[in-house]
């Protein structure tokens, strides 16, 4: 359909009354795209503003997400464990195949029983990690790749998510500086998934029901590492 | 889909007269306004963010030739699989070869007004395979068989005991006796029944509510976590687009994101965003093998440099909708084209023509209230004028309308005359209305059919300010 491509790029440009751009103007243009201007900022996402953690687990608190923090990565089985039995689940997780997390002490509770892997449609109950958190509006950052099967963020009925403090940026905009620095400008990993919540619908008369095609439980385990990180 | 905006007003009739329809409509007026009025209170900077955004698209617009071209590359290097489309037959047609390609028989889809458009699903069903809308809201209208009746809210126009109906309509496989009267029991439902629709899917067909030419991505905003199934799970991902969801880079999306769910919903933000950049990697233990990306212009770059321009911003929000009296009173089915609202009345027009759809741009009150909230500030009642000079022009307003207005220009080219008579006139009504009120009155059935029509009071607004302006410094509050 190259015909289409140069109509549709044709008819653009007869509507802005111009041809092709070229040298000056088309310059500008790849420098925008390499330095562009950022927008307003909220406020209340500035990091000095108050502890990033703090409004992240408020603002999490206020999508009905729920949030355990922990003194460290060790305390992670026995947390997720007394999870699964509060809520009735089986003790049975699909493991996102993250080294950090494949390595946390599960030994420590013989009977769960821990599969890491992408999502199985039986799975019940699915442990990943998460890139960042961003606590402008409570939002999990988790990407795609050999550590981050997309499917454990969808098909189980319950995700429990690992964060560390460490991670979790006040704004958008610093959660994308920290995946430049790893990826580069201009690249991403196949998915990046923002999750806000668990699934929601209001498509029957306006009433939130949550569940709807996604998670029903969004479950944060959020590591104070930020004492570690500092040294 | 096909259009029945030409009937607008037998349309909006029969809207008017269904008592379940105003049922359901009330939820509208209540839910969605004041959440956006909560969520704007909460973040001082959101009319910044909206000028921030304005710009951002006028800016993309103005170049779209480049960002496109860029967004090609991007996509391209990331895997992806590019198809321009001038048409929505072009569109259906590529849809269709990749579907045939990837031997389909269930294809899922996600949300996707551009799919309404280009009327994805009859053609996928000719042609043997079997479309399963996801969205819970789309996923009962297809049963239903109806369009959507609102951008974002597909079946806002329907109450529960409706829905429960159609799924024990639809749904025989479950037991007869369940019950499902409840909100929680008819989503669950659903939920169960479309897991299997998942899993079966060859293709998922999602739409997008951005690209992204930096990265090459498309971007998705739910709240289900419908469309991220529908993406993930099946061999074949193929996003439908049209031109004008481009914006250049990461910061400009994050601009528009602030404002989006906001706008829409009241939310802060909506449950999953979600940017997808070309096929599966090397080491992606899942995601699909295939991402095509189809590209629809459809009319719209011929909107460009034109008056309607501007419409271009749009984001689909919903937001002009949702504050609608006009929408209120009659929903989205009336308006009889993929688009309701005041931006259905502005957009329809430009891409199926001012001879179908002549009669939306006139389904306004021209209260203002769809522009003060539109989060691109598009002029929407300013387009909607346009189109109604359109109208007058290309003889499509009824005879008895364009009589009218062509008396009232004479009178009103002849400002003495015209007072003269407005004076006579309203003395005259003023002292014949009883109590004030008019039930039925000559040349005014339209009107007195419905309602009464209420008798003028006191002097014209004419001799009122020319009185006042005689008073010295009597500018500021008249006579009281």
């Amino acid at each position: 359909m190259s015909g289409a491509r140069a109509a549709i790029l044709a008819g653009i440009r007869r509507g802005l009354k111009r041809g092709a751009l070229s040298g000056d103007a088309r310059a500008e243009l790849e420098s925008r795209l390499a330095g562009p201007p950022v927008g307003p900022v909220p406020d209340r996402s500035r990091a000095n503003h108050a502890l990033p953690i703090d409004l992240f687990e408020s603002m999490a608190a206020e999508v009905a997400a729920t949030l355990e923090r922990l003194p460290d990565s060790e305390a992670v089985p026995g947390a997720v464990a007394r999870y699964l039995k509060a809520n009735n689940l089986p003790a049975a997780l699909r493991l996102a195949p993250a080294d950090d997390l494949q390595a946390l002490p599960w030994d420590s509770e013989p009977l769960l029983s821990v599969e890491a892997g992408p999502a199985d449609p039986g799975d019940q109950v699915s442990v990943t990690g998460a890139f960042a958190g961003i606590a402008e509006t409570g939002t999990l950052m988790l990407l795609s790749g050999p550590a981050g099967p997309t499917t454990l963020n969808f098909l189980p009925d319950n995700h429990i998510v690992v964060l560390r403090a460490s991670d979790v940026v006040g704004p958008y905009e610093a959660a994308w500086e920290r995946l430049r620095a790893r990826n580069g400008r201009g690249s991403l990993p196949r998915t990046v998934n923002f999750i806000t919540g668990p699934s929601r619908t209001a498509d029957i008369e306006q009433t939130i029901q949550l569940g709807a095609h996604g998670p029903r439980r969004l479950h944060i385990l959020l590591i104070d590492d930020r004492d570690e990180s500092a040294s | 889909m096909r259009s029945t905006a030409h009937a607008f007003t037998e349309n909006a009739k029969r809207a008017v007269e269904d008592p379940q329809l105003k049922r359901a409509m009330g939820h509208v007026r209540k839910g969605f306004i004041e959440k956006r009025a909560k969520a704007r209170a909460r973040l001082p900077e959101f009319e910044a963010l909206r000028d921030a955004g304005r710009e951002i698209k006028d800016h993309t617009l103005a170049h779209l030739d480049f960002y496109l071209e860029h967004y090609e590359k991007t996509l391209t290097a990331a895997g992806g699989r590019l198809h321009w489309c001038a048409t929505a037959e072009e569109a259906r047609a590529a849809i269709l070869e990749i579907c045939r390609q990837a031997g389909a028989r269930t294809v899922t889809k996600g949300k996707s007004m551009i799919g309404e458009e280009i009327a994805i699903n009859d053609h996928l069903e000719a042609n043997g395979i079997t479309p399963v809308e996801t969205d819970l809201g789309e996923y009962i209208i297809q049963l239903r068989r109806e369009p959507p009746s609102h951008i974002i809210a597909p079946a806002v126009h329907l109450t529960k005991d409706l829905v429960e109906a159609d799924f024990r309509a639809h749904h025989k496989q479950l037991p007869e006796g369940r019950s499902l009267s409840e909100p929680a029991e008819l989503v669950a439902e659903a939920r169960q029944v479309l897991r299997q629709r998942y899993l079966e899917a060859e293709v998922g067909i999602t739409g997008a509510n951005f690209l992204v030419a930096e990265t090459g991505s498309s971007v998705i905003v739910t709240n289900e976590g419908n469309g991220d199934l529908t993406q993930c799970l099946p061999k074949v991902h193929i996003v439908v687009a049209s031109i004008e969801k481009l914006v250049p880079t990461l910061e400009d999306l994050n601009v528009l994101l602030r404002v989006l769910a906001r706008s829409a919903t009241g939310q802060e933000m909506s449950t999953y965003t979600t940017l997808s950049t070309g096929p599966r990697r090397p080491g992606d233990p899942d995601g699909p093998e295939a991402y095509h990306v189809v590209l629809l212009d459809n009319g719209r770059s011929a909107m460009i440099g034109s008056e309607f321009h501007e419409a271009l911003r749009c984001i689909r929000c919903g937001a002009c909708m949702n504050h609608c009296p006009v929408y209120h009173a009659i929903g989205g089915h009336a308006y009889g084209w993929v688009y309701p609202g005041p931006i259905g009345s502005v957009l329809n027009p430009g891409l199926i023509g001012i001879e179908e759809a002549h009669h939306l741009p006139n389904a306004s009150t021209f209260c203002g209230r769809c522009e003060s909230v539109c989060p691109m500030r598009i002029p929407l009642p300013r387009m909607m004028r346009h189109w109604r000079e359109k109208e007058f022009e290309r003889h499509l307003t009824p005879a008895s309308v364009r009589t009218g207005l062509t008396l009232w220009a004479a009178l009103a080219r002849r400002p003495r005359l015209y007072q003269a008579l407005t004076r006579i006139g309203s003395a005259l009504l003023g002292r014949l209305g009883k109590r004030g009120r008019f039930e039925s009155l000559p040349l005014a059935g339209g009107w007195t059919r419905f309602r009464d029509m209420p008798a003028p009071e006191g002097p014209t607004f004419q001799s009122l300010w020319a009185e006042q302006r005689g008073t010295p410094g009597g500018t500021s509050g008249g006579k009281r």
